[in-house]
């Protein structure tokens, strides 16, 4: 059934003409003043000491990884659920150990302090 | 595999037909009804809240109509507003952000019904734009492309206070679209699928809905759902009086506003999704979809009565999205901002565990009363 993904397609491709006429059209239309003061970054009228690309939390990379563990939990939970009521009960206890040893993981990183923002 | 024996070679044509007038039919709503009026209901529903007036300045020959035009007049602005890029910013990835940002809004309501399935002269009619089996996984996987707007739009802004909010925004949306995730395997689990049609058929009984079936599942879910849209209580990655405006700080003119639009945007699909999955889709209280059609049949004869009872279906459908947009200003308006660790520590403190607990508990009901 790839044919029910064609009006998807049509929408983006929609989509994506909207917001690049949208881009396109405030790029022309607008007037153009530039001058040395005004084209720094705005820091409420103080000229930036620090660059913005330098180093930044580890907390925040720690959150992408702990993400990818269990997003793809939910990925196998999805068709799982589609199909539980013709598994049930060995479905339902197979899925629960597989929830149960990753809510494990939850607990380390919980105990560990991966979740604390102070 | 393209399958081909699924496609309807004599029906070609009105397939044609129907697809481009529902893409156009939900485009027009979100474009020129939603994306613009928001902007309105939000000035003049906080003011109602607040005791103010709001909007009421911008006038025609006098005639103000309710704040109306300030919808014309904003637009005005942004498009004749100069487009700003400080020195030293990444300028492709500049102009690439609002795009990435504004495009997932807009496609991510394919999956969603707005009505149901109805014979119009031979032709079966079936109101939503792509009926995919993955459905809700179409919108997870859309909605999460929103991400790449907002962390590009502040890494490539070349300023503090936005890169601190990209930051921010990558952060709550990946431990959100976790928690989001499993809030819903509840819903999939009681009706036995991810596709939305489906669910809305079998949200026909009133005491059906989702509301009903999985309460827990939707309160969680719409608190993951408002942290996702990032607004007020979850508005950390665009806090004011902390970032400026985050990771939109230096955007200016339709850039900026095509990041208001997705948020908007993104509100009117939250809204959709919370109808479709738990407050019985286009269907009415205590009236079957066949029962209606009937009825209207008697009254128009069968083709017309047909088009009667989706008329009827999809403004119901529409009604319930509006309220629901409504409830969600309402919270947006009531609650003040949450800190960034209490937002952290909701979602996979919280959310998290009580969404697991919720698989648990389902499972074992459902395996009850089987």
């Amino acid at each position: 059934m790839l044919n029910q993904y064609i009006p998807i397609l049509v929408m983006t491709l929609a989509a994506c003409g909207t917001a690049a006429g949208m881009i396109i059209l405030t790029s022309i239309i607008g007037p153009k003043r530039e001058f040395e003061e005004k084209m720094e970054p705005f820091e409420c009228g103080v000229s930036p000491i620090t660059d913005p690309k330098s180093r930044f939390g580890v907390r925040f990379y720690l959150v992408a990884m702990l993400f990818i563990v269990f997003d793809i939990e939910a990925v196998f939970l999805f068709p799982w659920a589609a199909v539980f009521r013709e598994l049930g009960m060995f479905g339902f206890v197979e899925m629960m150990v597989f929830i149960l040893v990753l809510t494990v993981g939850l607990a380390y990183i919980w105990k560990k302090g991966a979740l604390e923002w102070e | 595999m393209f399958d081909y024996t699924y496609l309807p070679a004599p029906n070609l044509i009105p397939s044609i037909v129907e697809m481009m007038l529902k893409i156009v039919f939900i485009f027009s709503m979100n474009m020129g009804v939603f994306a613009p009026l928001l902007g309105w209901v939000e000035r003049k529903q906080s003011a109602l809240m607040q005791d103010r007036i709001g909007a009421n300045r911008a006038e025609i020959f006098g005639f103000t109509v309710f704040g109306l035009l300030h919808t014309v007049t904003d637009a005005i602005k942004l498009l004749t507003k100069e487009d700003f890029i400080p020195r030293g910013a990444d300028r492709p990835l500049h102009y690439l952000a609002p795009f990435i940002a504004v495009v997932p809004s807009l496609v991510a309501f394919a999956v969603i019904p707005f009505g149901g399935k109805y014979m119009l002269w031979g032709h079966e009619v079936n109101l939503v734009i792509a009926d995919l089996n993955v459905g809700m996984l179409y919108v997870f996987a859309v909605a999460s492309l929103a991400t790449y707007g907002a962390v590009i739009a502040g890494w490539a802004s070349n300023n503090s206070w936005s890169m601190l909010g990209s930051m921010r925004v990558g952060a709550q949306m990946l431990s959100y679209e976790v928690a989001m995730g499993l809030t819903l395997v509840g819903i999939f689990m009681v009706y036995g699928s991810l596709q939305l049609t489906t669910i809305g058929m079998a949200q026909e009984n009133f005491f059906h809905w989702g509301i009903f079936l999985q309460p827990l599942g939707f309160i969680l879910f719409i608190a993951c759902a408002l942290a996702e849209n990032k607004r007020t209580p979850f508005d950390m990655p665009e806090a004011e009086s902390e970032l400026i405006a985050g990771y939109f700080t230096e955007y200016s003119g339709l850039k900026f506003a095509m990041f208001w639009m997705a948020e908007f945007l993104e509100m009117v699909t939250i809204a959709a999704v919370l109808v479709a999955l738990f407050f019985g889709g286009w269907h009415i209280p205590f009236i079957t979809h066949q029962g209606l059609i009937a009825a209207m049949g008697y009254l128009f004869g069968a083709n017309f009565g047909a088009i009667a009872a989706m008329i009827i279906h999809v403004a119901v459908f529409w009604l319930k999205v509006v309220v629901w947009i409504m409830i969600l200003m309402l919270i947006r308006w009531s609650l003040p901002r949450f800190r960034f660790d209490q937002v952290m520590k909701l979602g996979w403190k919280i959310v998290l565990p009580l969404a697991l607990a919720n698989i648990f508990i389902t499972g074992l009901v459902l395996l009850a009363v089987r």
